[in-house]
């Protein structure tokens, strides 16, 4: 065992590491601002149903979205890989998804602030595919599009 | 033409053309149909961009330089159909569909497509 094999070890020890405990910080706070945010929106509801009105109380209709790229950490991205030989459910990356629909959603929900509710909702997610090197996967993109709809008063 | 006085959406307020992704437009009826109507653009990632994201692939989270490229390709690719649906003379585009497909590593095609129609 030559030296440069120690060296990228103790490298990649590190980056797990600081993917584990960055990561899990970053996570942990991204979820507290996600339910925080969840509760404001809770009168705007979001559902996938083409008509939730009589349409005759419909002041607006409008397209909104929301989009976000989420990564998930180099910690995970190993648990993954040792999973890909296990198989089984990949929990950490279930844990990526939520946290991207969520967010796409809460920011179409923004966008489309003073509108009543919204209709017709749809999810698109996307592999954003990174480097040549198989490191790169666990890039999606979530993006949330409606319409929204604003009654009238 | 379209009601513009209503405040509209942030990201397509200020196309100047009505759209939802439901099959009409409430509170009006559609006088004429013409057709489909799709925009598209393809967009590479710009390496700085790709450098930051590789450090913040470490950590994870969001990548907030490809969500905002993605956004504006996004919008750009609208901006393409609703020109479209303009020349056709509609003032109306219902039942818009967006959909993302990476083609190589490092570029994304944005499609957006919908029917274009007039509304009274």
């Amino acid at each position: 065992m030559d030296i440069s094999n120690v060296v990228n070890l103790i490298i990649f020890i590190f980056l797990v590491a600081l993917g584990y405990f960055a990561g899990t910080a970053a996570e942990k706070k991204h979820y507290r601002s996600i339910k925080e945010r969840e509760k404001k929106f809770l009168g705007m509801p979001a559902v996938t149903i083409e008509k939730a009105e009589d349409e005759s109380g419909i002041a607006d209709a409008r397209l909104v979205c929301g989009s976000v790229v989420v990564s998930v950490d180099y910690y995970k991205r190993f648990l993954a890989a040792l999973r890909n030989i296990a198989g089984g459910e990949v929990m950490s990356y279930e844990t990526l998804l939520d946290r991207g629909r969520r967010e796409a959603v809460l920011r179409m929900k923004e966008s489309a602030a003073g509108a009543d509710m919204i209709v017709n909702m749809r999810l698109e997610t996307a592999t954003i595919s990174g480097k040549a090197n198989r490191k790169a996967v666990g890039t999606v993109e979530v993006m949330a599009y409606g319409t929204a709809i604003t009654l009238k008063r | 033409m379209p009601e513009d006085e209503e405040p509209r959406a942030v990201e397509f307020s200020d196309m100047g053309i009505l759209l939802t992704n439901i099959e009409n437009v409430p509170g009006k009826t559609i006088t004429k149909h013409f057709g489909l109507v799709a925009g598209s653009t393809v967009r590479a990632k710009h390496i700085g961009r790709d450098i930051a994201a590789s450090f913040k692939n470490i950590v994870g989270g969001e990548l907030k330089g490809y969500t905002e490229l993605l956004q504006e390709s996004r919008k750009q690719a609208t901006l393409r159909m609703i020109q479209q649906a303009k020349q056709l003379g509609a003032n109306a585009v219902v039942n818009v569909r967006f959909s993302t497909s990476s083609i190589t590593q490092g570029a994304a095609e944005l499609y957006v497509y919908g029917t274009a129609v007039s509304v009274e």
